[in-house]
């Protein structure tokens, strides 16, 4: 696969990076910060032994940069079959209803500029010449869009609408060849949710990464991981709310 | 102990402020648990990426909180493994240079400092220095083996290990008293860069010392099987066991049965270098066996200058204190190496697990008593439970260790649980 990561740098985009360029995937990263993208790139050569990775600058608050990082990806690599998103923001729910510009700037980062970038991608993905139509979006939503709930409002609303979205692709345009893998993990122990108490069934990134790269290749429109929060997820979804009026989670 | 973790993969932001850095957490005293006043400590295994790697020479510089483990599975199958191991390989390139770690091939390699060429740290005063045996040298030979507390390790330049194969190449024998034991040991030093032995520390009289010598080097190319090794299942011991399951009877059974299970004889094998290395790694949280108080570890190096004679009266300490250890490891150790703390030196280490009891205090004591008067010396890494003025009776080079730690540090910022219990550190 030709790939273009937006994320690898850390927690769970590491994992799955790792993964595809153990590989054999051709990789190129995108992300905000040069000289942690550098590290990033080094790690993946060194770990696989071969190849050269990548990598452009690509902040998801500047949507203004899109276009232009997508394109040094697809002219490095060659062509582009995947594109991946495992970037994204992240604040406790106490913060942001504390500061509401700090919750504007999380809603347009997480839903706004993800479905820019989304777009962006999609297009070119879609007009993938050499009889290879369409491609693989990858996009890490999460179990916090699946219901509103105390601990996630703002969050859990952001997440509700890019999964939303990327069910609409797969409606849309699998037809056409695109083939939109809308993942949505659970309590995943990573720096983003350094300081939180994990939960039961909290999953491990690298345990993530392999669930996914699994439903990549399979090309399945929404994988959860750890697998058991599909039913963690069921169960919350069926509660009643006067239940989830009372409960914290 | 009450403390967290606080985790990222930004080592350099995560230090500023920290007074300790921790790597996988098994150092089994309390040398990577915060100092009381600071509960919190900076936790690194999440900034583990491989920063450069050249194949020519083997030489390695990654982030501090690259695990063993990860070296070992990604570079074995190029030819490379870490040129010394500890008995586990769930520990970061930072706390192999804290503790200075050691293996069995100590006679021959040294410890992990020996390899090592070049460290990034941020100090106590918040910069940050990269050192190495010719660059700032006082700073790198106060940090490998100084437990952390001279600055926080960030990145470790350091040399691989070629291998002709990924497969070890064994031997090993039942040895039927200590003396021999010690003979054999240093026999087979000679020959062989892996030796240690397992001995049976509840076996007295004529038996005492009885155990298994093992050695080992890595297999050719023509002697190994074809193809990796294969990655190993692990089992795990589900719960914490209750209290009594480790006893002087069960103690006595088990290694009754691991000494008979070895045929008399001299057994030759190819083995998994997981096997041969870190059969502990092999079950999960085994820790659990020992009860809710769980255990501790007791390592000492007694040198060559007490001779041979030195194990057998530690051996003989041990039984009549009634100590029983499943676990009892003797090793050959080679000259001191570059770190000014480190815990080697020539003569002979012991390591035995002591499941935690109301007279371990008095055990630990007991056992330091003698090693001090033996000349010897303990490792940070496994204590629990030294006392101050047995440390120091034991460490004629911590003056020269602490002017260093004091000159980087003299506020003293950077400290542990461990250093405010033996070092006198403020809490």
């Amino acid at each position: 696969m030709k790939v273009a990561f937006l994320g690898a740098t850390r927690g769970m985009g590491r994992s799955l990076s790792r993964l595809m360029a153990g590989r054999g995937d051709e990789l190129f990263l995108l992300g905000r910060d040069v000289s942690d993208l550098e590290r990033s790139a080094h790690d993946l050569e060194a770990r696989a032994g071969r190849g050269s990775v990548g990598i452009a600058r690509c902040d998801l608050a500047e949507p203004g940069g899109f276009a232009a990082a997508l394109d040094a990806a697809e002219s490095r690599l060659g062509g582009l079959d995947t594109v991946v998103v495992t970037a994204g923001d992240f604040a406790r729910q106490e913060e942001l209803e504390a500061d509401t510009d700090r919750a504007r700037r999380l809603l347009e980062v997480d839903f706004t500029n993800t479905v820019t970038f989304c777009e962006h991608a999609r297009k070119r993905l879609l007009a993938r010449g050499g009889g290879g139509g369409g491609g693989t979006l990858v996009v890490f939503s999460s179990v916090a869009g699946e219901r509103g709930r105390k601990p996630v409002v703002i969050y859990g609303a952001a997440k509700a609408g890019l999964s939303r979205y990327l069910e609409g692709l797969d409606h849309k345009f699998r037809a056409d060849g695109l083939r939109t893998v809308c993942v949505k993990p659970g309590f995943v122990k990573t720096s983003m949710t350094d300081g939180l108490r994990p939960p039961p069934f909290a999953g491990d990134p690298d345990d993530v990464a392999r669930t996914v790269l699994s439903a990549i290749d399979r090309g399945q429109p929404v994988v959860y991981a750890p697998p058991i929060w599909r039913w963690v997820m069921l169960v919350i979804r069926l509660l009643p709310r006067f239940v989830m009026r009372r409960i914290g989670f | 102990m009450r403390g967290r973790e606080v985790r990222s993969e930004d080592l350099e932001e995560l230090t500023r402020d920290a007074v300790l850095s921790r790597g996988l957490g098994r150092s089994y005293g309390d040398s990577s648990l915060p100092p009381p006043g600071h509960p919190v400590v900076a936790a690194t295994p999440l900034a583990d990426r491989i920063l450069a790697f050249d194949a020519s020479t083997g030489r390695l510089r990654a982030e501090a909180g690259l695990s063993l483990r990860a070296i070992n599975r990604a570079f074995l199958p190029r030819g490379f493994y870490a040129p010394v191991t500890p008995g586990t390989q769930i520990i970061t390139l930072g706390g192999m240079v804290a503790a200075d770690v050691h293996g069995k091939n100590h006679h021959r390699d040294g410890c992990f400092g020996a390899h090592v060429t070049r460290l990034r740290m941020r100090v106590a005063d918040g910069r940050i220095v990269e050192c190495s045996p010719e660059q700032e040298a006082e700073l790198f030979r106060a940090t490998v083996g100084g437990m952390g507390l001279t600055g926080h390790v960030l990145e470790v330049e350091c040399g691989l290990a070629r291998v002709p194969s990924p497969w070890l190449m064994t031997e090993s024998e039942r040895i039927h008293d200590i003396d021999r034991f010690i003979d054999g040991l240093k026999e087979a030093g000679l020959r062989w860069p892996h030796t240690m032995g397992w001995i049976d520390c509840l076996s007295r009289g004529a038996l005492m010392g009885r155990g298994i010598l093992m050695k080992g080097r890595w297999a050719e190319r023509h002697e190994a099987p074809p193809g990796m090794p294969p990655p190993r299942r692990r089992p795990s011991v589900p719960f914490v066991l209750p209290g009594w399951v480790v006893n002087r009877g069960s103690v006595r059974a088990f290694n009754a049965v691991f000494y008979r299970r070895h045929p008399p004889r001299m057994r030759r094998r190819v083995m998994h270098p997981e096997s041969f290395f870190y059969p502990l790694d092999a079950i999960g949280h085994w820790n659990r066996m020992y009860g809710p108080r769980g255990f501790t570890q007791y390592q000492c190096v007694l040198p060559e200058s007490a001779g041979r004679g030195a194990a057998r009266r530690f051996l003989e300490l041990l039984t009549r204190r009634g100590g029983a250890s499943m676990l009892c490891v003797i090793k050959d150790c080679g000259p001191e190496g570059v770190g000014i703390l480190s815990f080697p030196k020539a003569g002979i280490s012991i390591a035995l697990d002591i499941p935690i009891r109301d007279d371990t205090q008095s055990l630990v004591d007991a056992l330091n008593e003698l090693v001090i008067a033996e000349g010897g010396r303990i490792y940070l890494a496994k204590d629990q439970f030294t006392r101050p003025e047995h440390f120091r009776a034991m460490e004629p080079r911590l003056g020269a260790w602490t002017c260093i730690r004091r000159k980087w540090d003299p506020e003293g910022r950077l400290r542990s649980a461990q250093s405010v219990r033996v070092l006198g550190d403020r809490p």
